[in-house]
């Protein structure tokens, strides 16, 4: 054995991970070999000295309560809505596909138009939002986190206001896909109500003024503005969602 | 029906009982791969999120490597998007530089300051080279677990530490020749 081939070697000998066969080797050739026994001490003298020497950073304690809180806090706030009367949602929304289903599967029969199938599907995706638990692909009330966030998502950029202050607080945003399209959801809340709005650009020219319809005790207002189509549904009441409206189109 | 998304209280008091008491070792070692208290609290936190996250897909072995892994992982992308740089490393040093001017550990404890040497000393190594030295030296893991945590082959531990203990004993060389 040479001076080169125990050089790493060494290492799991000074460390206890060789083989017993190995640290035979090992030994034999430090008895017999100064320059390698000289090297041996220093790395033995170099471990003590890191091992006593080199400082054991404890966590510091404010660090640990930290840590402890927000995981008690991520362990709570895993439930998005937390004080949703789940049993009658549950209800009201098996209900509601049943019915858009129904309706969707003939829609000759009913001699829907185009604005009454969106309407449809706009009550279902709102639905569907709540029944899975996804209601935000980006959970922040802070608009300049959700606006950017649909860059690169969507081939246009919707409108992001934060209404808070009116009573309204932005809850995130969402992909969603309506009329043939890829389109931004944006979701709001009241209370225990959430609101999604929709917006993409308008396909016509047609200006539509604000219109409110219901459907299976949803609201929606349907509107279009500077080039683009919204639609508000919420089963907040009609004045409180008029006044949701009436917000964003200020 | 619906699916209660609440996590059982005896979740989180398991997770307490089997991964905080770890939190020494990984700020340890977020400290030393960070070099600073800031950075390194940020990690360990951001650490034991991610933990908390994957705790369903914890076997119940080794807690404290599974968390060190976490750690170390945490560490390393933030030096990607933070630090590139400390991610190359050049391997040109030679492992038997030392022999022209030998380390004297005599030398070193001499010092008055021999600490402040040798956490200067350890702390102008590359990453990779403080990763393995804290995880042995002040962890007392085996290369295996090393192995594991570090992603890499037992037999590339004992090569890596041979290689840092060698730059390790040229720093602290040049360190205590020059407060002489």
């Amino acid at each position: 054995m040479t001076c080169t081939d125990i050089q790493t070697a060494i290492h799991g000998y000074l460390d206890g991970e060789l083989d017993p066969l190995r640290n035979l080797e090992i030994e034999q050739h430090l008895q017999h070999c100064a320059v390698c026994s000289q090297t041996y001490k220093a790395d033995q003298a170099l471990q003590t000295a890191v091992k006593t020497g080199a400082q054991y950073y404890s966590a510091p304690a404010d660090l640990r309560k930290r840590i402890q809180s927000s995981i008690r806090q991520v362990a709570k706030s895993e439930p998005i809505f937390p004080a949703m009367p789940w049993r009658w949602l549950a209800v009201a929304a098996s209900v509601a596909v049943v019915v858009i289903l129904a309706w969707a599967l003939s829609p000759r029969l009913h001699g829907l138009d185009t604005e009454q199938l969106v309407a449809q599907e706009v009550v279902s995706s709102h639905v569907r939002s709540l029944m899975v638990d996804h209601v935000a692909d980006v959970m922040s009330s802070d608009q300049h986190t959700v606006k950017p966030w649909f860059t690169g998502k969507l081939d246009f950029s919707p409108p992001v206001k934060n209404l808070a202050k009116e009573g309204f607080p932005l809850v995130g945003g969402r992909l969603d896909y309506l009329d043939n399209r890829a389109v931004a959801a944006l979701v709001y809340q009241r209370q225990n109500h959430f609101i999604n709005l929709f917006i993409w650009p308008s396909s016509r020219d047609t200006h539509v003024n604000t219109k409110a319809l219901a459907r299976q005790g949803y609201h929606l207002f349907h509107w279009t503005q500077s080039g683009m189509t919204y639609w508000a549904v919420s089963d907040l009441n009609t004045t409180g969602l008029q006044e949701f409206v009436q917000l964003v189109q200020q | 029906m619906w699916k209660e998304r609440d996590v059982p209280e005896q979740t989180v008091a398991r997770f307490e009982q089997v991964v905080l008491p770890h939190m020494d070792a990984a700020y340890n070692l977020a400290r030393w791969l960070t070099r600073n208290d800031h950075d390194a609290e940020d990690l360990v936190q951001e650490s034991y999120l991610r933990a908390f996250k994957f705790f369903g897909s914890f076997q119940g072995a080794n807690a404290r490597g599974w968390l060190l892994t976490i750690v170390r992982n945490t560490c390393y992308t933030w030096f990607r998007e933070n630090r590139p740089q400390e991610l190359t490393t050049s391997f040109d040093e030679n492992i038997h530089s030392t022999e022209a001017d030998p380390f004297d550990p005599e030398k070193l404890l001499l010092q008055s300051e021999s600490g402040q040497l040798l956490k200067q000393a350890m702390e102008e190594l590359p990453l990779e080279f403080r990763e393995v030295l804290t995880l042995r030296e002040l962890e007392g893991l085996s290369y295996k677990e090393i192995a594991v945590i570090a992603g890499i082959p037992p037999g590339t531990v004992m090569s890596r530490l041979a290689r840092a203990r060698s730059r390790l004993k040229q720093g602290l060389t040049k360190l205590v020749n020059k407060e002489r």
